[in-house]
């Protein structure tokens, strides 16, 4: 979208209110939905992967020393990476 | 030399679906609406209209595949009665919010319970508030030229949006009439094909019907609620376009005999005729009487009925719906909350008539009429209800 989501008057919607620009779900950030936040402890974690397959929201990410962290702009605090992590290296704490 | 066939009116509201050369059709067949998917489907395997024809497990599923052949860019018929109207319900709101001007025919019928196959306006007014155009039929021939009108509106780039063509089941969709076809040349010339402004293609991604978030949504729906109030003018606007090339001038709300009379009728449907024929024999007798023939029902025409009934004494509302615990009928609580705001100082009387295919004969208009001149108020005190149903047993 060429500008924020409350931005829009009524007039300036597209017709059925199509979404004529592809990928624009990543301009409108659902992170402060958040009331936790999950905390890597890399000591514990064996880079497997299963939080970044299984976080719906796609949110999760691997950095270049292999660990993984969620980025904020996109992470609801779900939990689901913490319940699915088997080592226990997530925690979800409070903000 | 005029085309004019006798024939049996959904056969011909078919034969108006193969002259607008609709290229996809999906329905499921319901009574009184089966002879208009059945003739099509005749007429799409003997290779009468080029169109898709999809043969399909339900209403729900017929209107579902009507929007993706839409959102693909076909121009799409459908049509049910009652039950399936009813099981087409959630789905029909994303038609219209999605601005598809696909065209229904709805042979209007009785809701269950009990079973009833016979007609009244319970299937489409309970379908009122679905963000739909809804046109109604007086007779054959307007059924074969409203699926015309209606189909070069829908697609109007101003309008865009879905629209329902009512006609009474049984009594109008299964008699047989003189009805005036168009040649095929004409119609082309009135009625281009349909470009779509959005389908769905892979050479150009879109998203059709997204997540609205609360930051999004008022706005979207208001957009959507000004496109069909808008499109009442576009509507005029084609009637008129088509009164010029077809020599059939059609308005939104039409007055019959309303010049000299104080009382008028106001009703929608077949019914119509009846009461024409009723304001015939009042006359005879020296009586005047008007009828304000509403053929426009969503979106609302105000403006037009507000130069139709100001400075009548009585305005006698027939619905042919049950109200389900409203104070009236849903086209007398139109018109009553039309006559506040707009100032119309008229005795109102609401009656309904029809339910479940009950005949309504020209004489009960008559009755009608004679029972609502000795009323002296809108309100009817010491009554239940504020409406009368006619020829009820108790």
């Amino acid at each position: 979208m060429a500008k924020p989501m409350e931005e829009y008057k009524w007039q300036e919607l597209n017709v059925g209110c199509v979404v004529d620009e592809p990928g624009s779900a990543s301009e409108y950030k659902t992170g402060n939905w958040r009331v936790q936040k999950p905390v890597w402890d890399d000591s514990k974690c064996i880079k497997c992967g299963v939080c970044w397959m299984f976080c719906p929201d796609a949110a999760i990410f691997q950095k270049k020393d292999g660990y993984f962290e969620a980025n904020p702009d996109y992470c609801k605090g779900c939990g689901i990476c913490a319940r699915e992590c088997w080592p226990g290296a997530i925690t979800m704490m409070e903000l | 030399m005029k085309n004019v066939k006798g024939i049996e009116v959904s056969i011909a509201l078919a034969e108006s679906v193969r002259l607008c050369r609709f290229e996809a059709i999906s329905a499921y067949p319901i009574t009184p609406q089966t002879h208009i998917v059945e003739h099509l489907s005749e007429l799409v395997a003997d290779g009468d209209l080029e169109a898709e024809f999809i043969t399909i497990e339900s209403e729900h599923s017929a209107i579902s595949s009507c929007i993706g052949a839409s959102a693909a860019g076909a121009r799409t018929f459908t049509s049910t009665s009652s039950q399936g109207l009813a099981l087409m319900h959630e789905i029909l709101f994303i038609a219209s919010a999605l601005r598809l001007p696909i065209v229904m025919a709805v042979v209007n019928r009785a809701l269950s319970a009990p079973l009833s196959i016979w007609n009244d306006h319970g299937d489409v007014m309970a379908e009122r508030d679905t963000g739909w155009i809804q046109l109604f039929c007086e007779n054959g021939q307007e059924a074969v030229d409203f699926m015309i009108i209606a189909t070069r509106f829908a697609e109007d780039r101003r309008v865009l949006l879905p629209v329902m063509v009512c006609l009474d089941g049984f009594i109008l969709s299964h008699v047989v009439e003189p009805v005036v076809f168009p040649a095929q040349e004409p119609v082309d010339a009135f009625l281009p094909s349909y470009e779509p402004l959005y389908t769905l293609h892979p050479d150009r991604p879109l998203t059709m019907g997204a997540f609205g978030m609360p930051e999004i949504y008022a706005e979207a729906r208001y957009a959507q609620e000004n496109a069909l109030i808008d499109s009442r003018e576009v509507i005029k606007e084609v009637m008129r376009d088509f009164g010029n090339k077809f020599g059939r001038e059609y308005r939104i709300v039409e007055c019959y005999n309303c010049e000299k009379a104080d009382t008028v009728f106001v009703a929608m449907g077949s019914m119509n005729e009846n009461i024409m024929t009723a304001v015939d024999e009042l006359k005879s007798q020296g009586k005047e009487a008007g009828l304000v023939k509403l053929r426009l029902f969503r979106p609302f025409p105000s403006d037009e009925l507000v130069e139709a009934l100001t400075g009548k004494k009585r305005i006698i509302v027939i619905d042919r719906a049950m109200p389900a615990g409203a104070m009236n009928g849903p086209v007398f609580s139109e018109i009553s909350s039309l006559a506040n705001i707009r100032g119309i100082d008229a005795v109102l009387s609401n009656y309904l008539v029809g339910i479940g295919g009950r005949d309504v004969k020209p004489e009960e208009f008559i009755d009608i009429y004679r029972e609502a001149l000795a009323q002296t108020s809108s309100f009817v005190k010491d009554a239940k209800t504020n409406y009368r149903m006619v020829g009820v047993r108790e």
